[in-house]
């Protein structure tokens, strides 16, 4: 392990999170708050640790998978830490896990809060907490990879430890440029929402918010009742859009930018997941048309929360914890299907349940035919038996976190529902699930230990799991 | 630039490292999944699994911006096909790896067909680099230019030398060679020499003349001392072959030994100036008989990594000949290198470097019409090859009316295959080549010679 490059990182990820946190206090010398001084102060130190960690480049350069995963296990841990400062220093939230709580549900793109009154916080803290989404939705490494010139091998190694999905292909050669062309990509969408949503006659910080929410499919909302504060049906519309193109593959985007529209369009996970959410948004339109009266509205607020949930985003139009029994079962299930591989979305992704279905499809047939051979293909391009092996260990790594994770919330004793859909909200890094833990609740009820827990969660969720499980072993830390 | 290489092997691999290093975009294709994950995992490139002459599989690899593609799988049919097809998609520069001695004869013809910009044999190039180190063990460095036609040789001059506080005027009249004298290491500062300039001893000397006129005027330099006379070449593969071919012409007397005795006869046939020996190099009895002991040079070219480092440890103990250690399997160089083993040989990397060579060239050639460019010292001097289009400010003009820029010297003019050095009487005419040597790096047009 070598210990002085994770450091060197370490301190360029403090130098950008220094850099992220001046925009807070533009927001807060605009609207003349106080609060303001301490994401400077906090940025000071931040440079001031990150400047003494890269002032020397390492000697030693080797960098392996093994350090390409702690790397970046530990720079979200640092970069949650950090960001969790000007809260509880401000005593906006005075307790401390709650406040790295807050900050983790933010850049995992989580949303979910502990916050039982969101409107009480200053501005500069609530575009803090938005702006977290925005930078954890990309991912922080990346736009290292991006913007600095961190030559090297090891580019790879980050980037498939922090992108989501099975297997990260490159768009083009350098996985600098790449890096570049997805934050592209990236900041013109959430640019390009932000001005439709000021056209819908949002202020321009509340469309901000509302946007890095959306880009970074966090979900945190800046009123008490999320979207269902703003009662249009163009704004909630747009919305809906840009959370369903933020959960689409982005390499999908780049194909069409470089006139390949037909392979754009023939992507087969970007198509699952449209098919998906459209067959979802019918079942439960003909699901909750009665409660609604109109079918229009009954289809409005079931594609809001379709988006929301399958994107794993986690913004509400409705209290969808009153729905029937099966809307709220599709919802559940969504949850765990989550956005496409290569998007701002959690979950176990479309691609991975699409081989998973496909391999089960397989494994029947070798039951009826037993000599029968039949490669796996996704994308029209076989599956290597690697990527299918780690899809298998993702699913079993992700299913035991899961048990053990609801069965030490259920310490709290709340009842199942809550207690289970609060691990899938947060592990799948959506936000708000069922019950105690819906939308129109909030996490503050839950013990401190639940919210290590939930935090650990979100994390391992956002990391794609193994990055967070190396980091706790032992293995990793013996030398050798 | 974009480049894609097709066959991840150790000369693809060495070459995608390298490239990356220097800052090009690379794509690499491969049939083996693995192979192209690891790579793709350890450097900076992107990765394309399938079959490089698959139309489809290039498209993949974006071949249609493009600049270079490098075929160097194991099978020339292959890469010429990769090469043809690239050609055709992508209209790029294409650089095969051609190593059947059978396709030698019509390389030319290969090359102009399937429009390559290159085609390497690794055994040859290996040949070549050994065919030098024989002929001038005492030569620092040495590029061939105008198809080997003239070469570019540096070397220190010795502390005894004739040419010791000699003006460079003097060195054609009173050493009677042609050979030109283009650039002048004095201590750290570089110069292209006029005639007044002063050759003192330990300086580093690079000069540009034909194979024969270099030996002439290392003899008359004084620094035939070590000059080898008689060589022993283990092992009847190809590059024995092409050494021996090579040095048919010179005065070196070569030995092969070979174990098959078919191959010995076929050697016997090709080779009728060199002397074939057909018995096992292992045996110690058979080299000391053959004269391992008196030998210049001895060379272990066996196809066995090990048996050439066994052999040319033996041959150390027993003489003091200039050692050559043929090493196909790049693995340990360190340890490799840190054996008393002489000069040690890598086929792949000479062709990586060879390939290497190619591309910084075209890539200080983009957008130029510059031919060919050496380095004659890392970004201080280097000697370009132009083609002469129809510019008015230079053709037809005597050298003497052109005002040259400062430290630049026109080597020679290369006219309908002939070489002239050029005199202030001479022009340039359209479709001439010239080589100009400087110490004004960045040149991109012959234009740019003029002040």
């Amino acid at each position: 392990m070598n210990k002085k490059i994770i450091i060197y990182v370490l301190g360029w990820i403090l130098n950008i999170e220094a850099v992220f946190m001046l925009p807070p206090c533009v927001v807060a010398l605009i609207y003349k708050e106080a609060s303001g001084i301490w994401f400077l102060a906090v940025a000071a130190v931040c440079g001031g640790i990150g400047f003494l960690c890269t002032r020397r480049k390492p000697t030693n350069m080797v960098f392996y998978a093994k350090e390409g995963f702690v790397s970046v296990a530990l720079s979200w841990i640092v970069l949650s830490f950090f960001g969790a400062l000007p809260f509880y220093i401000s005593k906006e939230i005075p307790v401390f896990e709650d406040a790295m709580f807050e900050v983790i549900s933010g850049f995992t793109t989580t949303g979910a809060s502990i916050l039982p009154d969101v409107e009480s916080l200053s501005k500069c803290m609530l575009f803090w907490r938005s702006f977290t989404h925005w930078i954890g939705g990309m991912g922080v490494l990346v736009f290292i990879l991006s913007i600095l010139p961190l030559a090297g091998g090891y580019n790879m190694y980050i980037m498939k430890a922090e992108s989501p999905g099975p297997s990260v292909g490159k768009l083009v050669p350098r996985v600098r440029t790449t890096a570049k062309i997805l934050y592209g990509i990236y900041l013109f969408m959430t640019a390009l929402e932000v001005v439709l949503l000021m056209i819908g006659g949002m202020s321009l910080f509340d469309s901000l918010t509302i946007s890095f929410g959306t880009a970074g499919t966090g979900g945190f909302g800046i009123k008490n009742n999320s979207m269902a504060f703003y009662d249009s049906y163009y704004l909630q519309g747009i919305v809906t859009v840009f959370m369903i193109l933020f959960g689409v593959n982005f390499n999908v985007y780049y194909l069409f930018l470089t006139r390949h529209p037909k392979d754009a369009l023939f992507s087969e996970e970007a198509r699952a997941y449209l098919g998906i959410i459209g067959v979802s948004i019918l079942l439960i339109t003909i699901n909750i048309y009665r409660g609604f009266g109109s079918v229009f509205s009954a289809f409005h607020h079931a594609a809001f929360q379709v988006a929301s949930i399958i994107t794993t985003t986690g913004y509400s139009t409705v209290d969808f914890d009153l729905w029937p029994e099966f809307s709220k079962g599709i919802l559940v299930v969504l949850m765990f299907i989550g956005a496409c591989a290569g998007s701002t979305g959690g979950g176990i992704k479309v691609s991975r349940v699409v081989v998973l279905l496909k391999a089960v499809k397989k494994e029947l047939d070798s039951l009826l035919h037993p000599r029968s051979v039949k490669v796996l293909k996704l994308e029209g391009k076989p599956v290597e038996h690697q990527v299918m092996r780690s899809i298998n260990t993702f699913l079993g790594a992700y299913i035991v976190i899961f048990i053990f994770s609801v069965l030490i919330v259920s310490l709290d004793n709340f009842d199942f529902t809550t207690n289970f859909t609060a691990i899938a909200a947060t592990f799948n890094n959506i936000g708000p699930g069922l019950a105690g833990a819906g939308p129109a609740k909030n996490f503050s009820q839950f013990s401190p230990l639940s919210k290590y827990v939930m935090m650990f969660d979100m994390l391992a969720g956002r990391l794609e799991i193994f990055p967070m499980l190396l980091l706790f072993a032992p293995s990793t830390w013996k030398k050798s | 630039m974009k480049i894609i290489i097709v066959g991840c092997g150790k000369v693809g691999t060495t070459l995608a490292e390298q490239l990356n290093k220097e800052h090009h975009d690379i794509v690499i294709i491969d049939k083996n999944a693995g192979v192209v994950n690891s790579i793709s995992e350890r450097i900076d490139v992107m990765g394309v699994v399938g079959n490089g002459a698959v139309n489809k599989v290039q498209m993949d690899a974006g071949i249609e911006d493009t600049d270079l593609l490098i075929a160097t799988t194991n099978s020339d049919e292959l890469n010429m096909l990769c090469c043809l097809i690239a050609k055709k998609a992508g209209n790029c520069h294409t650089i095969a790896r051609i190593r059947n001695p059978e396709y030698d004869s019509q390389i030319g013809y290969i090359r102009e067909e399937l429009g390559l910009s290159l085609a390497i044999n690794p055994e040859m190039a290996a040949a070549m680099e050994i065919a030098r180190l024989l002929r001038f063990p005492s030569a620092i460095k040495i590029d061939t230019f105008a198809k080997g036609k003239k070469e570019i040789l540096k070397f220190i001059v010795p502390d005894h030398s004739v040419l010791n506080n000699m003006k460079v005027r003097d060195v054609l009249v009173r050493l009677k060679c042609n050979v030109l004298i283009c650039a002048i290491e004095h201590n750290a500062e570089v110069i292209i020499p006029g005639g007044d300039s002063i050759i003192s001893a330990g300086d580093k000397i690079s000069f540009i003349a034909s194979p024969v006129e270099s030996n002439e005027f290392f003899k008359q330099v004084g620094i035939d001392n070590n000059v080898i006379k008689t060589a022993m070449l283990v092992g009847g593969g190809k590059i024995t072959y092409y050494v021996a071919k090579m040095l048919e012409n010179t005065k070196i007397k070569v030995k092969i030994l070979e174990q098959n005795a078919e191959r010995c006869n076929e050697l016997s046939e090709l080779l009728p100036r060199a002397m074939v020996i057909n018995g096992d190099a292992s045996d110690q009895e058979l080299l000391l008989q053959e004269g391992v002991g008196q030998t210049d040079a001895f060379a272990s070219l066996t196809g066995f990594d090990e048996e050439n480092i066994m052999l040319s440890l033996y041959a150390a103990s027993q003489s003091k000949a200039k050692l050559i250690t043929k090493i196909n399997r790049i693995a340990f160089e360190n340890v490799i290198d840190s054996m008393n083993l002489g000069s040690i040989i890598y086929p792949k990397l000479i062709t990586a470097e060879t390939i290497l060579q190619y591309v910084r060239a075209m890539q200080n050639s983009m957008g130029s019409n510059v031919e060919t460019l050496y380095k004659i010292v890392a970004d201080r001097a280097e000697a370009l090859e132009f083609k002469v289009v129809n510019e008015p400010c230079i053709v037809g003009i005597p050298l003497e009316k052109l005002e040259l820029k400062d430290n630049l010297l026109v080597a020679y003019i290369m006219r309908k295959g002939r070489f002239i050095s050029p005199r202030g009487k001479d022009t340039l005419e359209e479709g001439d080549r010239v080589i100009v040597v400087t110490t004004v790096t960045g040149l991109n047009d012959l234009k740019d010679i003029l002040r």
